[in-house]
């Protein structure tokens, strides 16, 4: 009798996954036996686990391998977006101490939450298979249906919740569609062996497209790109603010990668058939979100708005492709990590409890009565508006150049007069700090824990010391991108 | 010839599913719009891993089964959460947020 072949398994390639969802656990059961007193100390276990997992991934950079079946890839690649994840991830959990000890919802399911969503993202930059890509974006954006609607007792956060559940769902089922069309033509959902099938048969690419046009949408939804936007001023909006300053950054990442992954890989071989789709998609999506946030009056909003702005610009690099343009977008997701998750830490410092104060005239007069922490946004609104030095612009600066290396003129030209844009409402919100009639009173003393001062330097170090000395991280990215 | 028809019911399903999730104001039948969604891809991949003679569309099926229960409940614990705030579960009343 012949024996039955085992797949090859190596654990080892999974540590950081194991290393997060052990910890997601430990915690769940650790909150049973805490007084509510001690619930911050979770906080701290969340966030050992996300160091742990950090040094874990850092150690497997430059040994790539391919496991469980082939379904499951470690490259450096997917290294450098882990790092992005569980740098936004680490950010979220510092911000999250005081605001969920303020708003009465601290507890040990919303840290267990935040690392499983970062599992998912995992999950999904590793994937080398349809399934485990979609079993990824799953499992993430699960844990961020759950995570938008945390604050159960706010009227924004539920309906938060619910918009992104029912459009979440909507567009997983379109893309689970489009892979169903793919598999159906290719017959094996292994990324790589997609590409060689399409590459040499020919027969039924029109099953191929259509299958690549639904997971695009998909994908466009969870990148929040126009016209697959509408569910993110609603959803950034009414989440608790750390909750959107994680979402805002990690699983764009992570989309972004398997976004990569599938097109650049999978479907090389439809690349002028999509890159028209991508470019288009990206001039909208900068210019859309850029327009809409002009006339935003709620921060949030208009950060919500910006974000998408960010995505079209980081859709630039994508349109380029190549190692240039796949380096320049995976610096720029490191940078707006950093900057986003800043910028929202101080949202959340000035909005103080029940999120009251999250209007843009909120922040009259803050850069007098706390001089230190109107130095702060500016810095991080700066790098938001790409001013140089600061690490924003070096991000653009890359993305675009990228796209003049391929020959994208007018679509370098379109993302310029864009950054141009967006400088007037970040300036607004300086203008409005600096120069309005100061109204309202100082923030408690309590506002500034050490937890979140600590955020909000490491977001400065990330978005303007990383611009003076970009060289490093530039590196990094540049050896992590997929094509060569 | 066989294989066809199963896919047609499967665009159909899927279109059925898609035009309820934006056409129908209860959430609780939007969720139920999903599902079919999400069944109607199921349906394909089984047509064609039958076509094929291959597992892969089968172990697919399975995930996404599981994947959906998972969505569902979660759902409908983000549904109990809003109407104990609202005693509503209609898509358009849920409009406080603008601009």
């Amino acid at each position: 009798m012949e024996m039955i072949p085992l797949p090859q398994i190596s654990v080892g390639a999974i540590a950081p996954e194991l290393t997060l969802v052990a910890a997601a656990m430990i915690i769940l059961m650790l909150e049973v036996f805490t007084i509510s007193k001690g619930r911050d100390n979770l906080a701290y276990v969340a966030l050992a686990a996300v160091g742990v997992a950090g040094y874990l991934v850092i150690e497997s950079l430059g040994s790539p391998m391919t496991t469980f079946s082939k379904m499951y890839v470690v490259d450096d690649f997917s290294g450098f977006i882990k790092l992005v994840c569980l740098l936004g991830a680490g950010m979220t959990i510092l911000m999250s101490v005081k605001y969920t000890r303020d708003e009465g919802i601290d507890g040990g399911e919303y840290y267990s939450l935040l690392l499983f969503a970062t599992t998912g993202m995992f999950f999904m930059v590793s994937g080398a298979d349809l399934i485990t890509i979609f079993l990824g974006l799953e499992t993430m954006s699960i844990s961020l249906y759950a995570l938008a609607g945390y604050a159960r007792g706010r009227l924004a956060s539920n309906e938060a919740s619910i918009k992104y559940f029912i459009l979440g769902a909507l567009s997983s089922a379109f893309m689970l569609y489009g892979m169903s069309m793919i598999y159906g033509a290719a017959g094996v959902t292994n990324l790589h062996e997609i590409a060689r099938i399409i590459g040499q048969n020919k027969e039924n690419i029109h099953l191929v497209m259509l299958g690549g046009g639904l997971v695009l949408i998909g994908f466009a939804f969870k990148i929040s790109a126009v016209p697959f936007h509408m569910w993110t001023p609603d959803v950034y909006q009414g989440a608790p603010t750390p909750i959107t300053a994680f979402m805002s950054a990690g699983p764009k990442a992570a989309a972004f990668a398997a976004f990569i992954r599938v097109f650049s890989d999978a479907l090389i071989s439809l690349q002028y058939q999509w890159w028209i789709i991508v470019w288009i998609l990206a001039v909208l999506t900068m210019t859309v979100g850029n327009l809409i946030a002009l006339s935003q009056e709620n921060i949030k909003r208009m950060f919500a708005y910006s974000s998408i702005a960010h995505a079209g610009y980081i859709l630039v690099g994508f349109t380029a492709g190549g190692k240039l343009g796949e380096s320049a977008m995976l610096f720029y997701l490191l940078i707006y990590t950093f900057m986003n998750i800043g910028a929202f830490a101080i949202v959340a410092i000035v909005g103080q409890q029940g999120e009251e104060r999250t209007s843009v005239s909120d922040f009259a007069g803050l850069g007098y009565r706390h001089p230190l922490l109107g130095l702060a946004m500016v810095a991080l609104l700066f790098s938001l508006a790409g001013i140089p030095p600061t690490a924003g612009f070096w991000g653009k600066y890359y993305l675009f150049t990228a796209a003049l290396d391929q020959g994208y003129v007018w679509l370098a030209i379109l993302a310029a007069l864009n950054s141009v844009i967006a400088v007037f409402y970040y300036l607004r919100v300086i203008v409005v700090m600096y120069m309005r009639e100061e109204k309202g009173e100082s923030l408690p003393q309590n506002a500034f824990p050490a937890s979140i001062v600590v955020v909000i330097l490491v977001a400065i170090y990330g978005s303007v010391l990383l611009g003076i000395t970009p060289g490093g991280y530039l590196a990094l990215a540049a050896s992590s991108s997929l094509a060569h | 010839m066989m294989m066809n028809n199963y896919l047609m019911l499967s665009a159909a399903l899927f279109v059925i599913g898609a035009v309820g999730v934006m056409i129908r104001r209860n959430v609780i039948v939007v969720m139920m719009c999903i599902e079919l969604m999400l069944n109607a891809a199921n349906l394909s991949f089984i047509t064609f891993a039958n076509y094929r003679h291959d597992m892969t569309g089968h172990a697919f099926v399975f995930m996404v089964i599981a994947v959906a229960a998972a969505e569902a409940a979660v759902g409908l614990a983000v549904v109990l959460a809003m109407f104990r705030n609202r005693e509503t579960v209609d898509v358009d009343e849920m409009n406080s947020m603008k601009g």
